[in-house]
């Protein structure tokens, strides 16, 4: 597991380098700013809001950082050919994905963690109730942060990063729509098109089975069976992908 | 012990369109480094060979044939950690510092920090740079990443080092550094194995050397027994006192004959009319100056192998002179 582990801590400072964690600034200010513009709206429509766009916010940010870091992620290195050294050491590509792929997910939990204590300050600040259910939409939010850094890291290693983002924006917004697509299935009197939409359901990932920021914003939990399902869905889904990825990588030609 | 066994290796990429056959880059490429030797492997620009060490570093797989490295087939990941290597205009993670960096393949290497540390200062001063061990490699010049990329190929004390044209884009100065670093590898004991397209540097260096062109090795072996097997030598002379344009005799001998002044120069053909033109010489009053038998260099075999790769549908056999 070492040569994960020094690509991992590698990538890590790779993305502090880039000064990726500067998003959080425009975090910070968009929550804060929207906070105040809306401080004239009635109290408990006012810290429903703060609530709901900081819980939204959270979850574009971290898919954002997700999406454009993690195509990067593996394209970079093909496409700078500094993958070229790495793989003459006695690595597994295997371990490169992995390695790669870790990296990233500990820059987007320090920016998640970083994120989430700028919004429970936000709420203190404007004397918002603070439920213990907000942190179990941030761990879903996380969950899908983990799935879309998967998918924008398994297109990477087999195409551009133009259309690494293409495909990993398309099938994030598909990826919200299934439940829709699955609906216009059971309607439909076409077989063709109940095909294909029952196909794009089971084969795209069900993302809004992550989205529980609705709820939480009310202050109304989920079960933690729902949760814990969910989140064992959404892990195996990066799994497959993580899989996918490793896959295709170990047989691409550089 | 052969470091390096190519055994008929072929690589063709698919052209990306059905129907279209795919490009053959290496054609039934056969080779061996012996251990302890520089290997120059000597070819023009898209020759193939910078896909010949794509395949040995396993970045591409080959299309068919067999290639050994250090005894062990080519994908052996734990025999990596006897190989280093440098690719062709290096690029690398530009954020790192050059320390940081060397601590860096030095730990995929699976070398430990307390080792590591000492290593890394050694080797920075061999390639001097331990005044810019702090600055990121975003700001380094083309030369100084150069150097740096040799100091990760070495980081780990490999056994066979495989250098994608080291010179390129190298100063005098530069390319006379890599090519003591070069030979103090070698009298370590280490095999070196590098591609290039400058011929100086493989006939300075150089133990061994093999002639790419169009994916086929055209010739290997000594640089010495190359550039002198089959290839007719001129001789020239030197003289004055005489005139010899006016000389019919000399005129049929030689291949060119230029008069400055009351200097001569006679080019002959080859060694053969060498007595007689010298006899004729003497016997017209003339004083000798110089006799300069020029030998086929490197470089010309190395046009004509290219000659040969661009003139024939199918290209010559390698023509080796193993007796080294």
């Amino acid at each position: 597991m070492w040569p994960v582990v020094v690509i991992a801590l590698n990538t890590f400072r790779e993305n502090l380098r880039d000064k990726i964690l500067y998003n959080l600034v425009f975090f910070a200010l968009l929550l804060i700013g929207a906070s105040t513009l809306l401080a004239d709206l009635t109290i408990m429509e006012h810290h429903r809001m703060i609530t709901d766009m900081g819980l939204a916010a959270i979850n574009v940010v971290g898919v954002v950082i997700a999406i454009f870091v993690g195509i990067g992620l593996v394209g970079k290195e093909i496409e700078r050919r500094t993958v070229y050294t790495i793989m003459a050491r006695p690595i597994r590509r295997t371990q490169f994905i992995l390695g790669k792929y870790l990296g990233l997910v500990m820059t987007l939990g320090v920016n998640m963690a970083v994120m989430v204590i700028v919004f429970l300050a936000t709420l203190w600040l404007y004397r918002a109730p603070v439920h213990g259910v907000l942190m179990q939409a941030v761990a879903l939010i996380f969950v899908e942060v983990l799935l879309v850094t998967a998918m924008a890291l398994f297109f990477s290693t087999f195409t551009t990063s133009t259309l690494s983002a293409s495909f990993t924006i398309g099938m994030f917004v598909v990826g919200h729509l299934t439940m829709d697509l699955k609906g216009i299935a059971e309607k439909s009197q076409s077989e063709t098109v109940k095909a294909v939409t029952n196909s794009v359901y089971y084969i795209f990932p069900n993302l809004e089975m992550l989205n529980v920021k609705a709820q939480a914003a009310v202050g109304v939990g989920v079960p933690y069976a729902y949760q814990a399902t969910a989140s064992l869905y959404g892990l195996l889904y990066t799994a497959a992908l993580l899989v996918g990825a490793c896959i295709i990588f170990q047989r691409r030609d550089f | 012990m052969e470091t390096i066994r190519i055994e008929g290796l072929t690589k063709q990429f698919p052209s990306g369109w059905p129907g279209r056959p795919p490009a053959t880059v290496l054609d039934g490429l056969s080779l061996s480094v012996r251990q302890g030797e520089i290997y120059g492997f000597l070819g023009p620009n898209g020759s193939g060979k910078t896909t010949t060490i794509k395949v040995l570093i396993g970045l591409i797989r080959a299309t068919s044939g067999s290639v050994e490295l250090l005894g062990k087939p080519v994908g052996d990941v734990p025999t990596r950690r006897r190989i280093g290597f440098l690719p062709e205009s290096p690029y690398f993670y530009d954020y790192l510092t050059a320390e940081e960096f060397l601590m860096f393949y030095g730990h995929l290497a699976g070398m430990d920090r307390a080792g590591l540390a000492g290593r890394v200062s050694r080797l920075l001063e061999v390639v001097g740079l331990v005044e810019a061990r702090t600055r990121q490699l975003r700001k380094f010049s083309k030369g100084m990443l150069q150097r740096v990329g040799l100091a990760q190929a070495l980081i780990h004390d490999p056994e066979l080092v495989i250098l994608d044209e080291p010179m390129s884009g190298l100063d005098p100065i530069g390319r006379k550094q890599v090519r003591d670093l070069i030979l103090g590898l070698r009298d370590q004991g280490k095999t070196v194995f590098f591609s290039t397209h400058i011929i100086p540097d493989v006939e300075m260096i150089c133990d061994r050397v093999g002639v790419i062109v169009k994916g086929k090795l055209l010739a290997t072996g000594r640089v010495d027994e190359l550039v002198n097997q089959g290839h007719t030598q001129s001789v020239e002379i030197a003289c004055q006192g005489i005139s010899v344009e006016r000389i019919p005799a000399i005129q049929a001998m030689a291949s060119r004959v230029v008069q400055r002044g009351s200097q001569s120069l006679i080019v002959l053909p080859g060694p053969a009319p060498l007595e007689s033109a010298l006899a004729e010489i003497r016997k017209q009053g003339g004083t000798l100056i110089s006799v300069t038998p020029h030998k086929s260099s490197l470089e010309e075999l190395f046009f004509q192998s290219q000659g040969q790769g661009q003139g024939q549908g199918s290209l010559a056999p390698a023509r080796s002179a193993t007796g080294a």
